[in-house]
């Protein structure tokens, strides 16, 4: 069944891999896009202010990150320990791992297993390449197709494919009638909330959930040395795609921001809800079909309201008179756009902090999860390595996000966390865990 | 070795340790992340003294059983100097860290003081310790078996869940002292932490005669509580009102009537 998924759906397959390309990279902070706020002056106790302000909010930041963090680790943690399926070995590969890791001697196997690495490298990076050129080129229905059908993979089948693994394990009897309803309730809920609109935390469950089942089919489906090898390689990619000036999550980002626009939800995990001032802009690129319907909504409501029969008492000739005299009073689609643009004109909303929330890539989530994973399903030092990489992760996480807080742009999310998490993997595998086990055999405690 | 065990040792072991994260630290992001810096700091104290444990056995005699101990026990005690000295460290970085910030703004208080940090951190290095120590042996005590079947101990999984329960609260207490002390300058604390720990993981060289670990550990663990009790700001007379419900800043804190 999983063969035939990988071989004759290329085009769907392609899609559930983008979804990690352009996703898995980016720190970005919410909000106003820098490059469109005026400079504003502040005077020495604002910028402190500022200081402290960042502090603890930044900390609240992280911790909005660290938790759907955990949570798709403890999902992937918990179904590698409990449902053997995605830890038996069937012998079946993806089409993109096509050398075998089953040779005589440790040199074929590790040139195989580079080979398979690079060509998966080659394939994300061309995926990215594709997606970038699309939202260069405004194509949005194109990637809003692209990501509805591997959404719709992810949510429909491999889930199936999961709830069945997991009723298998528990010996749950379950008629097909049942199954039917609870799939297609689940993936239909899961297509509206990711696509179109819902609660926030509905979303970032849904988001969680299908990460954790992206990291689950590559810890199946990809061999041990290349599963490293890939991991090692895409931290790397990630560092030249977002750091290069030429990079294309770079230009990703930078097309996004000029546009004022928002990268897809189905892509990234935010945080907060998305501040829709940006999109008020957005009639005027002519844009009105791609864009999900709450920013239409928005459009409306800051549209100007041409109603000549209700003037609210203002006559024309009072009207005209206080022009002659005030100025132009009337708000424009352009005096509107620059005093929202403002936010030092009036003072911040308490919320306001607060909706500055943090997104991280999907992609960030699967390789983090496909790290911890591994290291619970192969690693023989077993829990203490799954947890010494959880705890490298997160401080990889939080040290990303300081970096974040002090350059202000959009930075990878990968490298730091994952080389954290490979040096305690080896680390902990070959030298704490012989440590440990004699420790606990003789009931010594440090 | 059934699912009551896991779940009586599990909650032995560490259910003060989530009970105080979840009603005093959970709460505040910065207290968070400073207990998951706290914990990494652990870790990596823990996995330079493997290393040079790991190094010393590879050089030496395999099949002699008494130089393996006696390794093993130069390790425990490398790794109990280790952790102190990142203890000292991670003091030191946050010594370091707060008086960057204190400078960088306007106002006199932080938004952690040293004494939270003192109890967060010791909190950190207590959870690593104990799920180092303990959470191997509580997934094997789901699974089947029969504890002590070649006449080794049978408390061996109610004893670890003590033991690891003692480490926990022992951690956060040396760590309140520790810092205590090194903002004092009180040198001789410092040592008397380092030796009460040396002190408390040399005992647990008499496993499995648990009457000599265990009982000396928790009489150490109480000799720490009332110490770092006392190094907080506690006294005897803070402890009465606190008890009779008369303590009036705490009252006005939460809003209570007296």
């Amino acid at each position: 069944c999983s063969t035939t998924v990988f071989n004759s759906n290329d085009g769907t397959e392609a899609n559930r891999h983008t979804e990690t390309t352009p996703s898995r990279n980016e720190v970005e902070l919410n909000g106003q896009p820098p490059t469109a706020r005026p400079p504003q002056v502040l005077t020495d106790s604002e910028e402190d202010e500022d200081e402290e302000l960042t502090l603890k909010y930044g900390a609240k930041h992280v911790i909005m990150l660290f938790v759907p963090v955990t949570l798709c680790m403890v999902v992937v943690v918990a179904t590698i320990k409990s449902v053997s399926f995605y830890t038996q070995k069937d012998g079946q590969q993806l089409i993109y791992t096509p050398f075998r890791e089953d040779t005589e001697t440790v040199g074929q196997r590790a040139l195989n297993s580079m080979l398979n690495a690079f060509i998966m490298i080659g394939v994300i990076l061309v995926m990215t390449l594709v997606l970038v050129v699309l939202y260069k080129y405004r194509c949005y229905k194109v990637i809003q197709a692209w990501l509805f059908f591997s959404n719709l993979l992810l949510l429909f089948f491999f889930s199936l494919i999961y709830l069945g693994e997991v009723f298998k394990t528990y010996n749950v009897a379950m008629d097909y009638f049942t199954l039917a309803v609870i799939i297609w309730n689940f993936g239909v809920v899961g297509m509206i909330c990711i696509h179109w609109k819902g609660p926030l935390r509905l979303q970032q469950a849904y988001l969680i959930m299908i990460s954790a089942l992206m990291a689950l089919v590559f810890i199946k489906y990809l061999p041990e040395w290349t599963a490293k090898l890939l991991i090692i390689n895409a931290s790397s990619v990630d560092l030249l795609a977002v750091l290069c000036p030429k990079g294309p999550l770079r230009i990703l980002v930078e097309t996004a921001q000029e546009r004022n626009e928002t990268i897809f939800p189905a892509l990234i995990y935010s945080s907060t809800m998305v501040w829709l001032f940006n999109m008020a802009d957005s009639a005027e690129t002519g844009n009105n079909s791609s864009h999900p319907v709450p920013q239409q909504e928005n459009q409306v409501a800051m549209a100007p309201t041409a109603q000549p029969e209700d003037d609210g008492g203002f006559t024309p000739a009072w009207v005209n008179q206080q022009q002659h005299q005030l100025g132009p009073m009337q708000s424009s689609e352009d005096s509107r756009r620059e005093i929202q643009e403002l936010p030092s004109a009036r003072p911040p909303p308490v919320e306001d902090d607060e909706e500055r929330g943090v997104k991280l890539g999907l992609g960030d989530f699967i390789f983090y999860s496909m790290l911890v994973g591994k290291a619970s399903a192969t690693a023989s030092g077993d829990w203490n390595t799954t947890i010494a990489c959880f705890v490298a992760i997160l401080i990889g996480l939080c040290l990303t996000l300081l970096l974040l807080a002090i350059f202000k742009k959009a930075l990878p999310a990968l490298p730091i966390s994952i080389t954290f998490g490979l040096v305690f993997y080896f680390a902990t595998d070959n030298l704490v865990r012989p440590f440990m086990d004699q420790l606990a055999v003789h009931q010594f405690y440090i | 070795m059934t699912v009551a065990v896991f779940f009586g040792c599990t909650f032995i072991a560490f259910g003060p340790a989530v009970a105080l994260f979840l009603f005093t630290i959970a709460r505040d992001p910065l207290r968070v992340i400073f207990l998951i810096a706290g914990a990494f700091f652990w870790l990596v104290s823990l996995l330079l003294s493997s290393l040079v444990w790991f190094i010393t056995v590879q050089i030496s005699n395999k099949n002699s059983a008494a130089q393996q101990r006696g390794l093993l026990i130069f390790g425990v005690v490398l790794s109990v100097l280790l952790q102190e000295a990142f203890r000292y460290g991670y003091y030191r970085l946050l010594k370091k860290a707060n008086e960057g910030l204190l400078a960088l703004s306007q106002e006199d208080t932080m938004p952690i003081s040293m004494r939270q940090l003192a109890y967060v951190s010791g909190l950190g290095f207590g959870f690593m310790s104990g799920a180092f120590s303990v959470v191997n042996i509580l997934s094997d005590s789901l699974g089947p078996g029969t504890v002590g079947i070649h006449g080794d101990s049978q408390h061996y999984f109610i004893s670890s869940a003590f033991m690891t329960l003692a480490i926990i609260l022992l951690h956060m207490f040396w760590g309140v002292v520790f810092f205590e002390s090194c903002e004092r300058q009180r040198w001789w604390a410092l040592g008397a932490v380092v030796i009460s720990h040396l002190v408390v993981s040399c005992l647990t060289f008499v496993n499995p005669h648990y009457q000599g670990s265990l009982v000396p550990t928790y009489i150490i663990l109480s000799v720490m509580a009332a110490w770092a009790y006392l190094c907080a700001g506690g006294s005897l007379r803070n402890l009465k009102l606190c008890l009779t419900c008369k303590d009036k800043d705490f009252l006005l804190a939460n809003h209570r009537p007296r």
